[in-house]
């Protein structure tokens, strides 16, 4: 699904990943950890196609449609309601059946009641938990996931375990965290990046 | 027709952030609103045709800046870009439909404007207000992809209308002429091409000016 071959970046004189050589199988399960300033959310915007490499190749199966990313920010419209900004996207998405598909992420991610309040409204926790809805609407094959726990209450967390335990296997992931103990029954491979 | 759906999703979010924020259109109103009061009272005597047309094209011109500069606050507050950028939608669609919007608010700004004008300097022409549509849509084109170039330096306040402005050097060429001249064909024309080149080029460029 995902190849990388001797992957750098540089932005200017700054080197910040060098050498990043990664197989990842569909299906699989990777996990990138490392500290502050390592690389990893590099890595995974050049793994989610926003980001080009300074050398080295990546070779990447799924199409621009087929990738869902979740960075640090929530990519959803803070003047918009949850709902507007999902059938936004769904819409750029062409989602064929749209309301259904946003209607059950809200029901699962526990928003369907706050469903027409703008996003300001909502506390960071809730705002990551539309950001996921967001990652997964359009029912990924790659799903590239920056430290997907931020900000999310235990119940978030719980929500999340299952979410990510019920598409194991089905789809590939590449997440990053600082606590990969949550995620270590799911991973298949782990990456550890240095500065 | 995917294309146009995608240009009417973007262009129906970027209508109801601004509907909800407030943040471009009563600035916009305000300042040209301004503009002309303010020279109204200060231009000695009875201002002749030619000077008062001059005025209009500087208050329009630098109204739509105020418009663009805006333009992509939300994707640079709030990080959205990227959002947009991974969508799988053609990305000249993020221009257009920003584009569009930028000519809403200037259209509705104008729609206030011109009267005013009219009430203050001179009766507006027909040739003047055909080249107001033309400069209006050059004007969009081109600033909502300076716009997008800019939104990503830390010098975008001062960016925009250094690349913009140099630009936009034809289009007032193009629309005092039109305004003044007795026959005014020549200079729509002119404009007309302006807006065609560059709508042209920024659409097929706008790709590379969202790409890191």
């Amino acid at each position: 699904m995902l190849t990388t071959r001797r992957l750098g970046k540089r932005y200017g004189e700054r080197r910040v990943l060098r050498g990043i050589d990664l197989a990842l199988p569909r299906g699989g399960f990777l996990v990138v950890t490392g500290p502050n300033g390592s690389g990893k959310t590099t890595l995974l915007r050049i793994c989610a196609g926003l980001a080009q490499p300074s050398e080295g190749t990546i070779e990447r199966e799924a199409a621009r449609a087929q990738v869902g990313y979740l960075g640090h920010d929530p990519l959803v419209y803070r003047e918009l309601t949850a709902l507007e900004n999902l059938e936004l996207y769904g819409r750029l998405y062409r989602l064929p059946e749209r309301r259904e598909r946003i209607g059950m992420l809200l029901e699962r991610f526990g928003l369907w009641d706050v469903r027409h309040q703008r996003v300001a409204s909502y506390s960071r926790g809730m705002t990551q938990r539309l950001a996921l809805c967001r990652v997964l609407l359009h029912e990924p094959d790659l799903l590239v996931l920056d430290e997907p726990y931020n900000a999310l209450d235990e119940a978030g967390a719980e929500l999340l375990d299952a979410q990510l335990a019920e598409l194991r296997g089905e789809r590939t992931f590449l997440l990053a965290t600082h606590d990969p103990a949550r995620v270590a029954p799911l991973a298949s491979a782990a990456l550890a990046l240095a500065t | 027709m995917s294309y146009v759906r995608d240009v009417g999703a973007l262009a129906r979010k970027d209508l109801l952030l601004e509907l909800r924020a407030r943040d471009t259109l009563p600035a916009m109103l305000l300042f040209v609103a301004a503009v002309f009061v303010v020279f109204h009272f200060a231009l000695p005597g009875e201002p002749s045709r030619l000077e008062t047309t001059g005025l209009l094209w500087v208050a329009i011109l630098f109204t739509a800046l105020l418009g663009l500069g805006r333009a992509f606050v939300p994707e640079r507050e709030q990080r959205t870009l990227d959002g947009l950028v991974l969508a799988p939608c053609d990305r000249s669609a993020i221009w257009l439909a920003k584009s569009l919007a930028t000519l809403a608010f200037l259209a509705a700004a104008e729609v206030v404007a011109l009267p005013l004008y009219g009430l203050f300097f001179h009766r507006i022409e027909g040739a003047t207000v055909l080249a107001v549509v033309l400069a209006d849509l050059g004007i969009c084109a081109v600033g909502t992809f300076l716009g997008a170039m800019a939104v990503a330096t830390r010098a975008r306040d001062l960016l925009l209308p250094l690349l913009f402005l140099p630009l936009a050097i034809p289009i007032v060429v193009g629309a005092v002429g039109a305004s003044v001249a007795a026959s005014p064909g020549k200079y729509l024309g002119f404009l007309a091409l302006y807006d065609l080149l560059f709508v042209v080029v920024c659409w097929a460029t706008f790709e590379y000016v969202v790409a890191e």
